[in-house]
């Protein structure tokens, strides 16, 4: 039988609020454990909680960036639960009353063809601590630094197919929220987490199948792995005349392996009531309008714009600007060497290459857009070939200063004086009786291709610095007049 | 100096009579001496008493100090106070001390006002008697057979026994009006939003309200005046203006309009407590006032509706006491579970387990719309009732309590008839309306209260109301026979 594959997802997003939702505590990551929990967070008796207004404005840019209503009232609830990272016993969170109802965002397939993925409702609440399991001798430790740090949760309709779409939603939710700069985007620090919910069905049905939830994913391709398993699993379960049961899952990323966590029927009792202690908030038309007013550039409005201004293809296009930071690198870029083709070309090639492989991101990017665009402009002007350009750019990497300060040290420059080059390839030519013999006798057709071969011994002999260009015509001149 | 009003000290302090250093002292010798007989204080804080009385004497001879600067106060063990232990009547809190003041605490220490101590309390505010409290009950200064009624039992004794001139309270349900009904004095608990909850243990949140315990309507306005503050702390807290108490007590009540719910003069009111309230009602109207029946016609709802939500508001307030940040923790937990359920079920008392089980269920799936739900339908009209009565009446008359403060153990065994105590003051709570009560007279040698209700924000009103009752009657001025 072939089957379908149902996705949703549900996806927490920490917003980038100096302080916390409810406390004046920082949200900055990475302090050492319970530095960063004020009376409010470690709930002591008699706290209440102070709403931060910027959490408010960062949940309505985002409503406003996929086109939702906006709960003009918007009503904070407790979900009641026991867990020792959650210090009041409840989490503040929204049910009944979200600030941000139905919207939509679009996403780019494989094929070129864009796709709308439904938004059933983004609503704010605090995040939990975190519980350490490890290190504690058979105890757990409780580090309150993340409690209270602001979420967006959004929770997706069951709109995707396939991972791959689910995958480009959440990509694009990541280059959205980036973009409004209401969230740093750091997936390994745990900034965007997600839940995706899957079930499977017999192509062509009308009706869901039972859905699995799988939480907690902080990878695309966690998700990407955790989605395929999960699929293949539910399959294999059906089609060995099993039924696939509704319950929470946990991803392992380094096994590769996923478990139950727990079933439906152990599912919490939460019980849900307004917050006495929050009173709803509204929203004036003015307040969101001037919101509205201040929204940055959108990454689909960015991508038109680098089509328009910089002649990208769709493709370079949605790649440079689907993330903020990568977007103001790449144009800080083409500002420096008017070169918008090179520019994307080291983007998405060298630089992007380089930060993957050191696990950086771009915002702490070793070169900086104006030393890669001196980098660029000694590639236009000839002074060095793209070959040298790539070992300048490693020096670059390391720290090294300016591609000009480099090419000049280590002598990097392009060797372009004919007279020089001239001999050299003659030296070469001399030194090769047998590569001439071959190419004389070989076929007009095959020449082309069998003269690349002395290339070779020519930037041997340089140590790279030939200028290819020049070299390729000095050699084509000699060697035709053998012939 | 202990038969003096806060009123009557304010001007023997600037008029040298005494320091503060000895009306403090004074006061902390008749706590060590006499409240062995009442057990209204869980904590005596001589030390900072001393300190803060002999810095309050420093400022009033500089000149310019504010009106409590060196009045010794005593404040209801909900409130925290920054390095003294807060334990809101709990085991559960027995070793709990805050790293904050209460916004309601510090508006007194701002002021200079004396702390003496903190006072006895049912269990985190639950119950109508001070029976529940970890540190033993309060008994009645009039009667220590009896109980001082609750939860802010403690304050009303040790201002009845002339333990303390004044004294903070909370009123979630009736628990500082129906304590001073009991124990004779002037309770005011304000409108919902006029004191700052910050740093108030929360019972059920969307009802409690700090408020005072004093002899006199004066006493309270003076105490009010410090005590209410908007305070960014609160998001429930009103930014709205807060007038001078005291600056509107002396006006006459020619034209003053009294309704008078006859839904408050059923069954299960005392006749002779209903005939004191009457006569007071009747003295109102010597005064200029005219009086009216009214009514209200959702009443008999409120004691059900708020047995829903103050339960399910608790149910959530109190999970946070979980034996693992602060508080009590059971001995040698042998996993989470078993910490949760031994913690909690070693240091609530029963009665704090009960609500929390009432109000779990009655937020749980299937049945929230029937009950959650419902009750906050009917406190919506309890609210409407309150609104149309007063576009007919500025104040509201009626009894505080049913009867007479009752003998210990009367009603120990039977909640219900415990959650009826607060019959005639619950309504308020869950309207958000300020009360007050005030002595109206004696039965079985047992003082009985007149409540006040007034519109959102008229304490002034409801003081000025108080203040020309007791110009002109002494109950006010009855002391408990038995004490010093």
């Amino acid at each position: 039988m072939e089957w379908e594959t149902v996705i949703g997802l549900e996806v927490h997003v920490q917003l980038a609020t100096n302080s916390k939702i409810f406390s004046g505590a920082s949200t900055a990551y990475g302090a050492a454990p319970n530095t960063q929990a004020c009376a409010i967070d470690l709930a002591l008796p008699g706290t209440l909680p102070s709403p931060n207004e910027q959490a408010f404005r960062y949940a309505i840019m985002f409503g406003l960036a996929i086109d939702a209503e906006i709960g003009k009232r918007s009503v904070f609830e407790r979900k009641n639960y026991f867990y020792p990272d959650l210090p009041k016993g409840y989490q503040t969170t929204q049910l009944e009353s979200p600030i941000v109802g139905r919207g939509h965002v679009e996403i780019l397939l494989a094929d070129g063809s864009s796709k709308s993925i439904r938004i059933h409702h983004a609503h704010l609440e605090e995040d939990a601590g975190k519980s350490l399991h490890e290190d504690f001798h058979g105890m757990s430790g409780i580090d309150l630094n993340r409690a209270g740090t602001p979420l967006i949760e959004i929770v997706s309709e069951p709109d995707m197919r396939n991972s791959a779409e689910a995958v480009a939603f959440a990509r694009k939710l990541h280059s959205i929220v980036t973009s409004l700069g209401i969230c740093d985007g750091e997936m390994s620090q745990g900034s965007m987490r997600f839940d995706v919910n899957v079930s499977v069905r017999p192509k062509g049905s009308e009706e869901f199948g039972t859905r699995t939830e799988t939480k907690n994913l902080n990878s695309f391709k966690f998700m990407e792995e955790a989605i395929a398993l999960e699929v293949e699993r539910q399959i294999e379960l059906i089609e060995d005349g099993g039924k696939v049961i509704q319950e929470t899952r946990l991803y392992n990323g380094d096994t590769r392996t996923a478990r139950s966590m727990r079933s439906k029927e152990e599912a919490n009792d939460y019980r849900y009531f307004p917050c006495p202690d929050l009173l709803p908030v509204v929203f004036e038309d003015d307040y969101i309008d001037s919101i509205r007013q201040q929204l940055p550039e959108l990454p689909d409005a960015r991508q038109q714009r680098f089509m328009d201004s910089y002649k990208l293809s769709a493709y370079d296009a949605d790649i440079l600007s689907a993330d903020a930071d990568t977007a103001r690198f790449f144009e800080a870029t083409v500002a420096a060497c008017q070169d918008a083709k090179l520019a994307a070309n080291w983007v998405m090639g060298e630089v992007s290459a380089h930060l993957n492989n050191d696990e950086k991101s771009i915002r702490d990017c070793p070169v900086s857009a104006e030393h890669l665009a001196g980098l660029i402009n000694r590639i236009k002007d000839n002074t060095i070939s793209n070959k040298i350009a790539k070992q300048v750019f490693e020096s670059m990497w390391q720290g090294e200063c300016d591609a000009d300060t480099i090419i000049e040290a280590k002598g990097l420059k392009q060797m372009s004086d004919s007279g020089e080059l001239e001999k050299i390839v003659a030296d070469v030519i001399a030194a090769n009786p047998a590569m001439v013999e071959d190419w004389l006798a070989a076929d007009e057709s095959k020449r082309k291709k069998k003269m690349g071969g002395f290339m070779g011994p020519i930037m041997k002999a340089t140590k790279g610095q030939a200028n290819p260009g020049l070299a390729n015509q000095i050699l084509s001149k000699k060697l035709n007049a053998l012939l | 100096m202990h038969t003096l009003t806060i009123a009557e000290q304010i001007k023997g302090l600037r008029n040298k009579d005494y320091s503060s250093r000895e009306l403090t002292r004074h006061y902390l010798d008749r706590i060590a001496r006499l409240d062995a007989n009442y057990n209204s204080f869980v904590t005596v804080t001589e030390a900072i008493a001393l300190n803060q009385a002999e810095a309050a004497d420093a400022r009033l001879a500089a000149g310019n100090a504010p009106a409590l600067c060196g009045i010794p106060l005593a404040h209801k063990d909900i409130f925290c106070t920054a390095g003294v232990r807060t334990s809101c009547g709990s085991k559960m809190l027995d070793n709990f001390i805050a790293p904050y003041d209460a916004t309601v605490v510090a508006n007194y220490r701002r002021d200079g006002a004396v702390m003496l101590g903190k006072v006895n309390m049912d269990e985190f505010a639950m119950g109508s008697s001070n029976e529940t409290s970890y540190y033993g009950p309060v008994k009645n200064p009039w009667d220590t057979r009896c109980v001082p009624g609750g939860s802010s039992g403690g304050s009303a004794a040790a201002v009845a026994a002339h333990l303390a001139p004044g004294a903070t309270a909370t009123d979630t349900g009736g628990s500082i009006r129906q304590p001073a009904s009991l124990c004779g004095l002037t309770g005011l608990k304000p409108t919902y939003g006029r004191v700052s909850r910050w740093g108030m243990i929360a019972f059920a949140s969307s009802l409690d309200q700090a408020g005072t315990l004093t002899r006199t309507a004066e006493d309270s306005a003076i105490m009010l005046n410090v005590m209410a503050s908007y305070d960014a702390k609160d998001s429930t807290c009103v930014d709205a203006a807060i007038p001078d108490y005291t600056a509107t007590l002396d006006r006459r009540l020619d034209g003053l309009k009294i309704g008078v719910p006859k839904e408050y003069f059923g069954e299960g009111l005392h006749p002779e407590v209903a005939a004191h309230v009457q006569a007071a009602i009747a003295e109102y109207q010597k005064l200029g006032a005219s009086v009216r029946e009214i009514s209200l016609p959702h009443t008999h709802l409120a004691v059900p509706a708020y047995y829903v939500i103050a339960p399910a508001e608790c149910s959530a307030n109190l999970s946070r006491f979980d034996g693992v940040r602060y508080g009590y923790r059971c001995e040698d937990p042998k996993d989470l579970d078993d910490l949760y359920r031994r913690s909690r079920g070693e240091a609530f008392g029963d009665e704090v387990k009960r609500r929390i089980l009432v109000g779990a269920y009655a937020l749980s799936a299937g049945y929230y719309d029937a009950y959650y739900r419902k009750a906050q339908q009917v406190r919506r009209l309890i609210k409407q009732d309150f609104v149309e009565a007063f576009t007919e009446v500025d104040v509201i008359m009626g009894p505080t309590a049913t009867a007479p403060a009752f003998e210990f153990g009367a009603k120990g065994n039977d909640p219900v008839a415990m959650y009826l105590e607060d019959i005639y003051t619950i309504a308020t709570n869950l309207a958000g309306l300020p009360g007050l009560s005030i002595p109206c007279g004696l039965v079985d040698n047992k003082p009985v209260g007149l409540q006040l209700i007034g519109n959102y924000f008229a304490e002034a009103e409801l003081l000025n109301a108080a203040h020309q009752f007791q110009l002109a009657t002494d109950h006010h001025q009855l002391a408990a026979p038995g004490i010093e």
